[in-house]
């Protein structure tokens, strides 16, 4: 698959014998990359297009399982919930990640010790390095009826607050969004502290004998500077929004009534729950597809951008 | 929680902030508050790992624990069997971590060293892959290892893992081997090295710190995986530590305490790795969002 691959002209003066011997090199990582993802998602875009309960042979229905797809409630539910995860995942801690990283880099590093800063920092990625299921126990059990989060509430005499807050339809969602901020927010503070270090520090110095405030070298300084991390950050957890599945499964497994299912969920639970390999399939089709155009457009995107900024 | 603490220092932004001594402690306080409440999950959880299920259900999960009840921590440990769970999961992660990061080198030699034709449609085809989500693959995976008898063992793990994370390192490597030092390869040319010579006596040892900082990446998110090891390890001996908490969850078998005290003992191995490496880590992501 890949030695068929159109190649872009070659201009370089290197005889093509040289080239030849390279492919030696690519050829196990190719193989395994043609076995373990290219035949596999070959595999599920024709399963999409089938019945099939996982034994047996697959029947050929088309388009069936898309059109059924349309009609689906449970799908569209999933899909809104996605775009709540894209907030939760992307937009709360791209934003609070860029003040976060900012104040302790710029206040905190600065006008403390830089250990400070550094436990700081720790104290936030922390549950970055956690498996993600295991945080999910812990917040289930926190976030249920007789758990921490109610007692607390008690604690602080707001006891009339009380709520099962992942079994109620109404507050699943939030309180979902509330532990996934809780979950991403380290991710986007650690890689945008590391990207202001290499941010000239005169920059700041100038900006600030010139007498600019806080906000305004934020605006001015970090912003443009750390622009290439915040396109890397805000296509990484998109993409991991897009895909959220361990959380989902140890919190809600999608309930209650689908009001926190997701499409990776929707199609783990129709493929190994449901026996219905076809719409499985085809709800991961969907799912690759729109992640394949979400990616492609970013990386045009920043592309794009970048050449202006050259250009300028 | 976090976000009514720090949004604070952009709504009233004092002028001089900078050359007072009180705003600056006001700020500190803020995102230390942010952190405390990052931290609180952790608290309640060591809080109730040492609680005895009766201690528990009659003073709740905010009280002191009457004493320091470690059988809770105990019956987690002997229920699933904890040190081969570990075993698993170090096995699994070690061996993709080691055999990822060879495939990810052999790959961007080919690419970013030899250059061959079509080096940037194979590198975004690496790329895009890394970015599916699993269920696209996961069915077929599952369908055939039960076919070739690797349903159900670490070795299907293994294998899968290893491909998905040197898709990642292929194209991370490439890009850092495109800049690789040509006159170090056309010494080395001269001297009569042949290519696999060039790889192991003159990229390797001048990439070693790239490939330390993409082992631990490896390494700690295989640890951390889910979906696939899920669906492909289904009995007590080839579970991970993730795979293992998360089933006994789902049978409902646990109360808090045990629950409390199997996350706390699954977190323990990820915090570890987290503090011996978090000085690499962090020079690795700095890395990967340079490129």
């Amino acid at each position: 698959m890949t030695v068929s691959t159109p190649a872009p002209p070659s201009r370089r003066r290197r005889p093509r014998g040289r080239d030849a011997a390279y492919w030696l090199y690519l050829l196990p990582g190719a193989t395994l990359f043609v076995l373990v993802i290219g035949a596999p998602l070959v595999g599920t875009g024709y399963l999409s297009l089938t019945r099939w309960s996982g034994v047996g042979d697959p029947t050929f229905v088309g388009l069936d399982n898309y059109q059924r797809l349309l009609h689906d409630e449970v799908f569209w539910a999933s899909f809104r919930n996605t775009v709540a995860m894209i907030v939760a995942m992307v937009v709360v801690p791209t934003l609070l990640g860029l003040l976060l990283a900012s104040v302790l880099f710029d206040v905190i590093g600065r006008r403390f010790k830089p250990r400070t800063a550094a436990a700081l920092r720790a104290a936030f990625y922390l549950p970055q390095v956690l498996p993600v299921v295991v945080a999910g126990i812990v917040w289930g059990w926190i976030l249920r009826p007789d758990g921490a989060f109610n007692s607390l509430l008690d604690a602080v005499g707001l006891g009339a607050l009380r709520h099962d807050w992942l079994g109620d339809p109404d507050t699943a969602l939030p309180a979902v969004m509330a532990v996934m901020i809780w979950v991403q927010i380290g991710y986007p503070v650690v890689v945008f502290m590391a990207a202001l270090q290499r941010v000239d520090p005169e920059l700041y110095e100038a900006a600030e004998v010139d007498g600019a405030n806080w906000l305004r070298r934020f605006r001015a300084i970090t912003l443009p500077q750390i622009r290439p991390e915040t396109f890397v950050v805000a296509l990484t957890c998109t993409i991991a929004a897009l895909k959220v599945f361990g959380p989902i499964f140890a919190l809600t497994r999608g309930g209650p009534e689908n009001a926190t299912n997701v499409p990776s969920y929707f199609a783990y639970y129709t493929f190994f729950k449901k026996l219905q390999v076809g719409y499985g399939s085809a709800i991961s089709t969907v799912l690759t597809m729109i992640i394949v155009v979400v990616a492609v457009v970013f990386i045009v995107v920043q592309a794009r951008s970048e050449r202006r900024d050259r250009g300028i | 929680m976090a976000i009514t603490i720090t949004e604070a220092p952009v709504r009233r932004p004092v002028r001089d902030r900078h050359h007072r001594g009180v705003s600056r402690w006001v700020v500190l306080t803020l995102v230390t508050a942010g952190a405390l409440v990052m931290l609180v999950p952790f608290a309640f959880m060591l809080l109730n790992a040492f609680k005895s299920p009766g201690d528990y259900s009659s003073s709740g999960p905010l009280s002191w624990p009457t004493e320091f009840y470690t059988t809770g921590l105990r019956t987690y440990w002997s229920t699933v069997d904890f040190p081969l769970k570990l075993w698993n999961s170090a096995l699994i992660a070690g061996s993709v971590a080691v055999l990822g990061v060879v495939v990810s080198l052999l790959n961007a030699y080919a690419l970013g060293i030899g250059r061959v034709r079509g080096r940037l449609w194979i590198v975004g085809v690496f790329l895009l892959a890394n970015m599916l989500p699993q269920e696209a693959l996961i069915y077929p995976l599952y369908y055939v290892a039960k076919e070739i008898g690797l349903y159900n063992t670490r070795l299907s793990v293994i294998i899968i893992f290893t491909v998905i994370q040197s898709a990642f390192g292929t194209y991370l490597l490439a890009s850092v081997l495109g800049t690789f030092p040509r006159s170090l390869l056309e010494a080395a040319a001269l001297d009569g090295a042949g290519k696999w010579t060039v790889l192991w006596r003159v990229v390797f040892p001048n990439l070693r710190p790239t490939l330390a900082v993409l082992l631990i990446f490896f390494f700690i998110w295989t640890w951390n995986e889910f979906l696939i090891p899920l669906v492909m390890l289904i009995d007590n001996q080839t579970q991970t530590i993730p795979v293992a908490l998360a089933s006994l969850q789902g049978d409902r078998l646990m109360d808090a305490p045990t629950t409390n005290a199997g996350a706390l003992i699954s977190l323990v191995p990820a915090i570890l790795f987290f503090l011996i490496f978090q000085r690499t880590l962090a020079r690795g992501i700095t890395a990967g969002a340079e490129k």
